[in-house]
């Protein structure tokens, strides 16, 4: 049997590593408090600035329907499947409704599972893909514009989901579902990596594994030839599982029902699920990234480029939910993104990188079915640089309140975690 | 046959080195074999030890091989010249291309009957694929199989430093020539060599200097040029100290440094005329320009149209950040992750005294006495191959003197290890040191491409249409350049592991597959 990363550092086998060079993942070995254990947390990162506006949609603003006259999607009307989704409470006058292409994410809202966080986002201001999203990844303060980068911040260097992984004190296992290792769980803790698009085993027997294993025993790397074949096992017997719908676990005739629904599950939803299964059994801190968001031209409205990709997030999110089972009463989901778009749709029928966001909040026991976080009318007056949502939740905030209420950390953890930040109590979790 | 061979090279394993230090190997007038310091010198020199780079430091010795790879841009050998040539990048300008592009784009818009127009949009898109597939495939023939190895190597080095996204804009167009620029540059003088990038089309569009103007200040180019192409994050070790006010007057200088791809001349104030200039598709339009002067690192630079961002340029590149970031940044790709300062320094002196000539730095480097004391240390320096040198001198010692056909499972593999040329997004190019490319996903996708490497079946012989081509086999790695050049240095873990193999193909496999082999 190979033996995982984290049993190797229960044996001390790390100790064999190079002498010379500094050491992976060498985790201190105090437990955290109980209660927090069985907790899990995934963070969704759609990559190149969704278009939040147009996902979470403010029907009550008339500047909506004026500044986007070919993009805006008509307010909620039960006899159009084209309109927006309600999010208005029984008594609400309507403000906010959702993208129709949303349609598999009614459930969860309407159980008080899922919470949108609107005016969500970075104070980063560059309106870079590549700046935004490695400054949220790293979640550390922002340097004030202007001002040259003095001695390296601390934490600098490293992600924030590592960082989480470290404030745990060796009860994290994080994993992140990415071909290479992503800045946001980068850092002193060793993560496995392993994209789910495929989910072949490694082509080598145990004989081979073993001489391959042996090869690199006593050098640095040897903590992460088991990591490494470990996890590719484990995709693979999972992914076996699902496609079988046979999970490995006592089933109830709703995860069965479920099951059957994975074996025709497509895309992103059967990542979603294979996700489901690894973080069930195996894993709590857990990381994906979803591109396509950068919606220059011809994003489309009800239908087109973005209904596409909402169609598939939101399939493939109700899917993670019902695969986690049980453990969905554990888990949190934050989807985020680097930044909003202009509110105001550009020449080419698209939208231009903006500010602020709107941030997705899922779990089994989360205080759902509401829209969360300060908010502001949505009017020319209000936007930021009279373009974009401004942001009222900065996301170390808003991630650092989620993580205090999850996992009980004290202020020393959240600061570990994200320097120089007040948590937020948005009384989410 | 084949198991014939294999089971020899088992028998000459158990054997122990006896065999290869003995004198049955060397017939009387073999050249005298390189020490083990030599080799691992070559090595790096090269993007791998073959037969051909041996046999050339057998005859010239380290320091003539040094000139010879130093020297201008040589005639390439007939093999990769043909292969080189069949390339349709070869045929035609970046300028014409994009210009070619938005006609077809033109014209598909145009169109009424949408099964047709669909299908003309796929034809336009596998034409843009196909692009970047051959500037692909040159880089790799190139790097594979060109004997000028240190330029290869330090081609990719600079396309690198000079990232650059395909996905972005026009590149898909343009990245053939601006990887032509830099090569054409890689040993010259460093701000010759950022002076070629920033009159080229596919970084004045990727870091947004084409939509940059008096009045509509882009500063993406103008802080990049700093930070990430000169002289280092300000704050940062090279000891680079500019500020957000330097940003911005830089950002003023560089307007005007754009792209024209209509294929007419913008219509100028005649007095603004002979400010203009247009070179392919570069184009530098003094009616962009901003007209004033402009104060950079305390450096006033008055209105002089292209020349005036050509001295700025020459005072970026004079800096004493810019030689100590650049010399640094070659010898941690060459030497290691943390390279001795002591050698850094006298790589910074050369660059200062010669103002800035890379065949100068590298020469100094790979002369140093320091860098060939280490190389012939009981431990040498170790360097962690990032995937680009893991899969060139893997394929260079599976396959030499073969002419590998298609190169598309190389470019795959490289995007499966996360170091697709062109694919960087963002412009700081990859990282060049061992953390960026050894997480456990990353290393067992190693020994996957090893595999498909060793086991002879991954289709690089195939036709470009992926039809079979000729029957090559797996490779022979068990030859008696590995018993002279690489088997004494190996550990005796790998020793073992090779001897518990049981095929040739699993043989290649596990000595691809070394923690030997990941590093040179």
């Amino acid at each position: 049997m190979a033996l995982s990363r984290r049993d190797m550092l229960r044996l001390g086998v790390v100790g064999l590593a190079h002498p010379l060079l500094p050491m992976r993942g060498i985790v201190s070995q105090v437990f955290a408090a109980p209660g927090a254990a069985d907790a899990k947390f995934l963070l969704v990162f759609l990559r190149g600035g969704y278009d939040a506006a147009n996902v979470i949609i403010p029907i009550g603003s008339s500047a909506y329907y004026e500044l986007r006259p070919t993009l805006a999607i008509p307010k909620p009307n039960p006899s159009d499947p084209l309109s927006a989704i309600s999010l208005a409470g029984p008594t609400d006058a309507a403000v906010w409704g959702m993208h129709p292409a949303l349609k598999s994410m009614v459930p969860l809202w309407q159980s008080g599972q899922l919470a949108f966080v609107p005016f969500a986002g970075s104070e980063d201001l560059t309106r870079s893909h590549f700046e935004t999203q490695d400054s949220v990844e790293g979640g550390l303060p922002i340097a004030k514009p202007g001002t040259p980068q003095g001695a390296a911040p601390q934490g600098y260097g490293s992600g924030f989901l590592n960082r989480l992984a470290s404030a745990l004190d060796g009860t994290a296992a994080p994993v992140s579902f990415t071909d290479g290792l992503p800045v946001v769980m980068s850092g002193g803790i060793s993560v496995p990596n392993v994209s789910l698009k495929g989910t072949a085993k490694a082509p080598f027997d145990d004989r081979q594994v073993g001489i391959l294993s042996r090869m690199y025993a006593g050098t640095r790397f040897e903590p992460l030839i088991a990591e490494g074949f470990d996890l590719r096992k484990t995709v693979a017997e999972q992914a076996d599982a699902i496609a079988k719908g046979d999970a490995g676990v006592a089933m109830s005739a709703e995860m069965i029902a479920a099951n059957r629904n994975a074996i025709t599950a497509k895309g992103f939803e059967l990542e979603a699920r294979r996700m489901a299964g690894l973080m069930r059994d195996k894993y709590n801190v857990g990381f994906i990234d979803v591109g396509g968001w950068d919606t220059h031209v011809n994003q489309g409205n009800a239908q087109g480029q973005l209904a596409n990709l909402l169609t598939s997030l939101s399939q493939g999110l109700a899917g993670f939910a019902d695969q986690m089972g049980a453990a969905w009463k554990q888990t949190v989901v934050v989807v985020i993104s680097e930044f909003g778009r202009t509110f105001k749709e550009n020449g080419t029928r698209g939208t231009d990188h903006g500010h602020g966001s709107a941030y997705w909040v899922m779990g089994g026991a989360i205080r759902g079915g509401r829209i969360v976080g300060e908010q502001v009318a949505v009017e020319p007056k209000t936007l930021n640089q009279n373009r974009d949502f401004p942001v009222l939740t900065e996301y170390r905030a808003l991630l650092g309140g989620i993580f205090k209420r999850m996992y009980q950390l004290d202020p020393n953890r959240i600061e570990q975690v994200f320097p120089n930040s007040v948590p937020a109590d948005l009384d989410l979790v | 046959m084949r198991a014939q061979a294999w089971t020899s090279f088992v028998v000459a394993t158990a054997c122990g080195l006896s065999l290869i230090d003995g004198p049955a190997l060397r017939a009387a007038g073999t050249p005298k074999a390189l020490t083990r310091a030599e080799l691992l010198w070559l090595d790096r020199a090269t993007f791998g030890v073959d037969n051909a780079t041996v046999t050339t430091y057998q005859q010239l010795g380290r320091e003539k091989l040094l000139e010879q790879q130093l020297r201008p841009i040589a005639a390439d050998p007939p093999a990769l010249r043909s292969a080189l040539a069949e390339l349709s990048i070869s045929g035609m300008s970046a300028e014409a291309r994009v210009i070619a592009n938005r006609a077809e784009q033109q014209r598909i818009n145009g169109l009424t009957d949408e099964p047709s127009k669909q299908a003309a949009r796929q034809l336009l898109n596998q034409a843009a694929n196909q692009a970047i597939y051959e500037t692909s495939k040159r880089h790799l023939l190139r790097a594979v199989t060109s004997p000028s190895q240190l330029r290869e190597q330090m081609t990719w080095f600079w396309m690198n430093h000079f990232s650059v996204f395909s996905g972005k804009a026009n590149l898909r167009w343009t990245i053939a020539e601006y990887e032509e620029a830099i090569r054409s540059h890689a040993f010259d003088r460093f701000s010759e060599l950022v002076m070629a990038t920033v009159t080229s089309p596919a970084m004045l569009e990727y870091l947004d200097n084409a939509q940059s103007a008096t009045g509509k200040i882009n500063e993406n180019y103008a802080r990049e040029l700093m930070e990430l192409h000169t002289l280092g994050v300000s704050g940062g070790p090279s000891g680079s100290t500019y500020t957000q006010q330097d940003v911005q007057e830089l950002a003023r200088t560089l307007t005007g440094a754009g792209v024209n791809f209509t294929g007419q001349p913008p219509r100028l104030n005649p007095k603004l005329q002979p400010l203009y200039v247009k070179r392919g598709a570069f184009e530098f339009n003094p009616a962009r320009h901003d007209p004033g002067a402009k104060t950079v690192l305390g450096h006033t630079f008055q209105p002089g149209g292209l020349d005036e961002i050509q001295a700025a340029v020459e005072m970026l590149c004079r800096q004493p950040a810019a030689a100590r970031f650049v010399s640094r940044k070659m010898a941690t790709y060459f030497l290691s992750d943390d390279p001795p300062r002591a050698i850094v320094d006298r790589m910074v002196r050369t660059f200062q005294r010669t103002d800035g000539s890379i065949a100068a730095v590298l020469k100094t480097m790979f002369l140093d006495r320091e860098v060939l004391a280490m190389m012939s240390a009981k431990t040498p320096p170790e360097k962690f191959k990032d995937p680009m040198v893991f899969v060139i001198s893997s394929l260079r010692l599976a396959y030499e003197g073969k002419v590998l056909t298609n190169y598309r499972p190389v470019v795959s593999w490289l995007q499966q290890l996360g170091e697709p040329l062109y694919g960087r997004v963002t412009p700081d190019g990859y990282a060049l040191t061992e953390a960026a490319w050894t997480s456990s996903g990353q290393i067992v996708k190693r020994f996957e491409i090893a595999r498909a490497i060793g086991g002879g079946n991954a289709g690089l012989f195939n036709n470009e249409d992926n039809t079979p081509g000729p029957a090559v086999g797996f490779p022979m790695i068990g030859s008696r350049f590995f018993f002279e050049r690489i088997e004494p240095a190996l550990s005796a873990k790998a020793r073992e592991a090779l001897g518990a193999t049981a095929s040739q193909q699993e043989w290649n496999t596990m000595l691809l597959a070394s923690p030997d082999w990941m590093q040179r």
